[in-house]
């Protein structure tokens, strides 16, 4: 626990030494607030789903471009070794890095809570519970999507590359309900299964099911583990 | 104590190291010799847990790296090859960081940073961002960073590339007084380098140790002849001819002839020194000796012959 806050720390402190997480959060702001706003008050109902709905696409990008550095970048700058050489054990290293991302993340929907007073002020009958399941889901899909990034991150030691295998695993996940009526109707319970889409509408209409929950953790476990295992492996190179 | 075994790491079908075995104990500072890729830094990254070994074992104070790899880490400072830094972090966050993973906090920490602050002269640059340090900072801020613990146990891989003349003799200078108390591996494939600063060299070569000694051990294992260089006035062919005879364990390479001088060049075997006979012999046949310059092979000779011919060892 210790290590991970050390290394945690550290890489919050090089997201805000540099101008990354600046430019993060104000790009990710100005992006939800402009799709936002161009159809709340179109739409007309005192809720936040043109956000709701907005923000899982912009992580598309965005959370893969955050976290393609975590790893990637030690490699390429060789840090790497000297953290592999310090005692450290790799999961307390992967789940600090994991943390710092998860943290801008949430940072970034932090942002978005000003749309939140937009509609107080307009909205009325407005069903809080229901935007809280909202922002929860929406913080589930950043920290899956998340896990994914810190794997493509540990997988190379060029950022770019990391960052294009980030949004390629991110977009199968996201497309998967898509494809549910291409599939073979014995698939087609998996594949809804594995749609991150499914799960997601689930929470946002209110509705927290411990399957749902199952679901964002055993992926965000998995793709943490599989971090591990990546960077263990290169031991043995 | 570090002790390695029949080591070996392979990557794909390149054998970088091939069976090594060493022994180094607490208060030396060895020198692992080679060019590049020889499997100096291979065999570094075995030693600090980087890299696993393909075969064979790395023993550090009686704790195999295998099982133990964590409890090792405790007690090693390491320097990278090119010296990886985080560029954005100030030296204070930088030096702050590895020591809170070495659980070194608060006082101990403040004591800590005044030590390596001291030791590795960077006094003025400790709020600074690493990226504007120099080089020569740079490097002392690695240092510094591989013994903020106050380590049993430095490894250093090549401490000084790239450094200019005074700041190579600076860190030589630290490395020497670290040695004291603690055990130093360091590489290198600059020969003056090893020589000026360790105790014990390992000269590897194509991930073999072909020699393991002192300076002087490696000296008079593999020393040749001795080169001889004669210059004489007033020597007579006949005279010349007859020198081979007069001391027969004197080998005449050469013979140049310069006006009414004579430049010979020869050699004689080391046990034997055959210029006080070379001497007389010249007083007795009236020649007049302008010079007399034997060269003894160096350490520079024994380096090359073996990372050409391979294969010898001490």
């Amino acid at each position: 626990m210790h290590n991970t806050r050390a290394v945690f720390l550290r890489e919050i402190r090089s997201f805000f030494n540099s101008p990354m997480a600046y430019i993060f959060l104000v790009i990710f702001a100005i992006f939800n607030g402009y799709f936002f706003t161009s159809t709340f008050f179109l739409y007309n109902q005192s809720d936040l789903r043109s956000l709701f709905s907005v923000v899982p696409m912009v992580y598309l990008i965005f959370v893969p471009a955050i976290s393609m550095g975590l790893i990637a970048r030690e490699r390429n700058i060789g840090t790497m070794e000297t953290i592999a050489t310090l005692p450290l054990k790799t999961y307390e290293f992967v789940f600090g890095k994991y943390l710092a991302v998860v943290s801008l993340i949430l940072l970034g929907l932090l942002a978005t809570i000003i749309h939140l007073f937009t509609l107080a002020k307009f909205g009325s009958k407005i069903d809080y519970g229901a935007l809280l399941t909202g922002y929860i889901g929406l913080a589930l899909v950043g920290s899956m999507y998340a896990a994914i990034g810190t794997f493509a991150s540990s997988i190379t030691d060029n950022q770019v590359v990391a960052f294009i295998i980030g949004v390629f695993i991110v977009l199968i996940f996201f497309l998967m309900g898509f494809f549910l009526p291409l599939v073979p109707t014995s698939l087609a319970g998996i594949i809804q299964y594995l749609s991150v889409d499914y799960h997601y509408s689930n929470i946002s209409r209110g509705v927290i099911d411990s399957r749902n929950l199952v679901y964002f953790l055993s992926v965000i476990g998995f793709f943490l583990v599989l971090t591990v295992q990546s960077l263990e492996v290169r031991k043995w190179q | 104590m570090i002790k390695v075994r029949d080591l070996s790491k392979n990557y794909g079908d390149v054998e970088a190291v091939k069976s090594i075995n060493f022994e180094i104990q607490d208060g030396e500072i060895v020198g692992f010799l080679g060019e590049n890729g020889a499997g100096k830094t291979t065999a570094l990254k075995m030693i600090t847990g980087y890299l696993s070994p393909t075969s064979g074992m790395v023993e550090v104070n009686n704790l195999n790296i295998s099982d133990h790899a964590l409890e090792i880490q405790t007690q090693i400072g390491y320097l990278p090859e090119l010296n990886p830094l985080y560029p954005e972090m100030t030296v204070y966050e930088y030096l702050e960081f590895i020591a809170k993973i070495r659980k070194i906090t608060g006082k101990q920490f403040r004591n800590a940073l005044s030590r390596v602050v001291d030791k590795c002269g960077l006094q003025g640059v400790v709020h600074k961002h690493i990226s504007s340090c120099s080089k020569g900072y740079k490097q002392r801020i690695g240092l510094a960073g591989s013994m903020i613990h106050d380590p049993k146990i430095l490894i250093l891989d090549e401490p000084v590339t790239g450094l200019d003349p005074n700041q190579i003799v600076e860190i030589r200078e630290l490395i020497k007084s670290l040695g004291r108390e603690k055990l130093v591996l360091m590489s290198s494939h600059i020969l003056q380098e090893i020589q000026a600063t360790v105790d014990r060299i390992m000269i590897i070569h194509q991930g073999e140790i072909v020699a393991n000694g002192t300076n002087e051990e490696l000296m008079s294992n593999f020393r040749g002849n001795t080169l001889l260089n004669l210059d004489v006035k007033n020597a007579n062919e006949n005279s010349l001819k007859d020198l081979s005879v007069a001391i027969p364990n004197l080998n005449i390479v050469n013979v140049e002839e310069k006006l009414d001088r004579h430049i010979l060049q020869m050699e004689y075997a080391q046990d034997v020194d055959p210029r006080e006979d070379l001497f007389n012999y010249a007083v007795s046949s009236g020649w007049v000796i302008l010079k007399m310059t034997p060269t003894t092979t160096d350490l520079e000779d024994i380096f090359r012959k073996l990372t050409t011919e391979g294969q010898a060892n001490a």
